[in-house]
């Protein structure tokens, strides 16, 4: 085994343990309501669960405080009524973190302190809203993160810096340039994205089978 | 010999009363070379030697960190304490030799923040004053909030008005104004940095506020250096040196290991910094641990002691120093 074998193991629902392993690979928590004026919650697909949940333990009228940005991808809208029963004071339905970007970024400029933020869902949604949320002043050790649904990774080629978004497969082929990347543990936050790197740099031509390692 | 950071040789070139609680001395190098550089918020330990013992204080260099000719510090009179002040005001003159340690930073802005609120408490603004001209050099976003108990008392506070009037907000107790925190806390931008310097309760009030409205616990700074407490006099064993010393009803636990000959690591000398934390290697009594460092878990376990602020009442104690 190497530092990259890290197998993710399924346990109940969308919750899925992911093995840590070196530094900087990210680690997620379970969300949790702490006192804020606002809250913000980004959720993709499953992570809409994880919402569900924290409502359980939530005090009554905490959801009128609370603005939610839901990505369903593949999960539809089997999501989206549930989330809707919450009464958020906002609920944003869209189809795509890029799309849901400008909303994002409008509510971060007009915030105040005491604004409390949870991200759930997939890896690559978290780390891009976690860069975001970062960058508008809130330390990353105060946003609460809890992953749930798939595992597909955000990786970036070491060679040609192009972003792969939702791999699943190890070793891949780099969307932009062609090369294939072994995928490392190795997290950028800047970047929101894990390394790739060539696997046949030294023996080119010699790239080993290619196996699903996150679904 | 040093224990604590490196130290400095310097010589008292000014003493300026500026009320009638609150004293500025300014030191400069004997060698007549630069001061180490520090930032804002950066505190030095001073020596006193008082007749028998020598006492070691630590206080905020309050003086501009652009300027490596001197520092500054000023103290407040405490008739009640266990007499650094008090030596201080009565005993040091410009031209004394004196040493302090080199500059220990336990209080820094942190550069990331869009804002940064300084909440001061009576001589708690000594720190501020340095990070005001830290801030005003770069171009930052910054507020003081200032309470004082009367005009009279209210250091530095006409400077401060007269430099930065748009920034900084005076309180006086006198009058029965109060800082309206939560709403000051409630309006404040993403980004916002809070740093509380002053009384006790009032560090205490600031960071439960503050996180009773949600602020993160990275973005609220506080900074309290506790004297050490007086109380009965105790024994204690010193394995590694294999010394048996004696601590005084006025003296620290740290203070009779130094003067008893033996070295021990300290850097702020008020519970703050974690540098003192020693082994306790038996143990029949009860610790009276007064330091902000020890988790209580700690604390409960009997298996550690801040012996800058922290003492003990009981038969046996066994420290690996
Ligand atoms: S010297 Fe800093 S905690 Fe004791």
């Amino acid at each position: 085994m190497s530092c990259g074998e890290s197998q993710p193991k399924r346990s109940r629902g969308s919750k899925s343990v992911l093995e840590g392993s070196i530094p900087s690979r990210p680690v997620y928590g379970v969300l949790e309501i702490r006192p804020g004026r606002l809250h913000l919650m980004v959720a993709d697909a499953e992570g809409a669960e994880a919402i569900l949940d924290l409502a359980a333990s939530a005090p009554a009228d905490f959801f009128a405080a609370a603005h939610i940005i839901y990505l369903p991808k593949k999960s539809g809208d089997r999501f989206v009524a549930r989330l809707q029963q919450l009464v958020p004071a906002q609920l944003y339905v869209g189809p795509s973190y890029d799309a849901a970007l400008p909303r994002l970024r409008r509510v971060l400029a007009g915030a105040h302190m005491g604004l409390q933020v949870y991200l759930a869902g997939t890896e690559g949604l978290m780390g891009q809203a976690m860069l975001e949320v970062t960058q508008a002043g809130v330390p990353h050790s105060a946003i609460q993160t809890e992953h749930r649904g798939s595992t597909v990774r955000r990786v970036q080629c070491v060679h040609c810096k192009g972003i792969t978004e939702e791999v699943t497969h190890d070793p891949f082929q780099c969307a932009h340039c062609g090369l294939h990347l072994f995928v490392r543990d190795h997290y950028s936050r800047r970047i929101a994205a894990f390394q790739g790197v060539r696997v046949d740099a030294e023996d080119p031509g010699n790239i080993p089978e290619s196996v699903e390692r996150f679904r | 010999m040093s224990a604590g950071a490196a130290k400095i040789p310097v010589t008292v070139a000014e003493v300026t009363p500026v009320n009638e609680l609150v004293t500025r001395f300014k030191f400069v190098r004997r060698d007549g070379g630069p001061m180490p550089t520090f930032s804002g918020g950066a505190h030095t330990v001073v020596e006193m030697n008082d007749r028998d013992r020598v006492r070691r204080n630590p206080y905020s260099i309050m003086s501009d960190p652009g300027d490596r000719g001197a520092y500054s510090i000023s103290i407040r009179r405490d008739d009640n304490g266990r007499g650094g002040s008090l030596f201080m005001h009565r005993q040091v003159r410009p031209g004394m030799e004196m040493v302090i340690s080199n500059p220990v930073n336990l209080f820094a802005l942190d550069l990331r923040a869009r804002k940064h609120l300084l909440l001061a408490g009576g001589i708690g603004i000594t720190p501020f004053l340095a990070q005001i001209k830290q801030l005003s050099a770069m171009n930052g976003n910054f507020e003081l909030h200032y309470s004082v108990r009367s005009a009279s008392l209210a250091s530095y506070a006409d400077e401060l008005v007269a430099n930065h009037r748009s920034r900084v907000h005076l309180y006086h107790d006198e009058r029965g104004e109060q800082i309206d925190l939560p709403a000051l806390l409630d309006g404040q931008p993403l980004g916002t940095h809070v740093y509380v310097c002053g009384p006790k309760g009032m560090i205490a009030w600031v960071r439960n506020t503050a996180t009773a409205l949600g602020w993160p616990r990275e973005a609220v700074h506080h900074e309290e250096f506790l004297a050490p407490a007086s109380g009965k006099p105790f024994e204690v064993m010193l394995a590694r040196s294999n010394k048996l010393i004696r601590v005084g009803e006025h003296q620290s636990l740290l203070e009779a290991i130094e003067a008893a000959g033996v070295e021990a690591p300290y850097l702020c000398r008020g519970g703050a910094c974690g540098q003192c934390e020693t082994d306790v290697l038996e143990h029949e009594g009860t610790f009276l641990h007064k330091d902000h460092w020890l988790t209580p878990t700690q604390c409960a376990s009997g298996t550690k002691i801040m012996p800058c602020v922290s003492r003990f009442e009981g038969r046996t104690l066994v420290l690996d120093r």
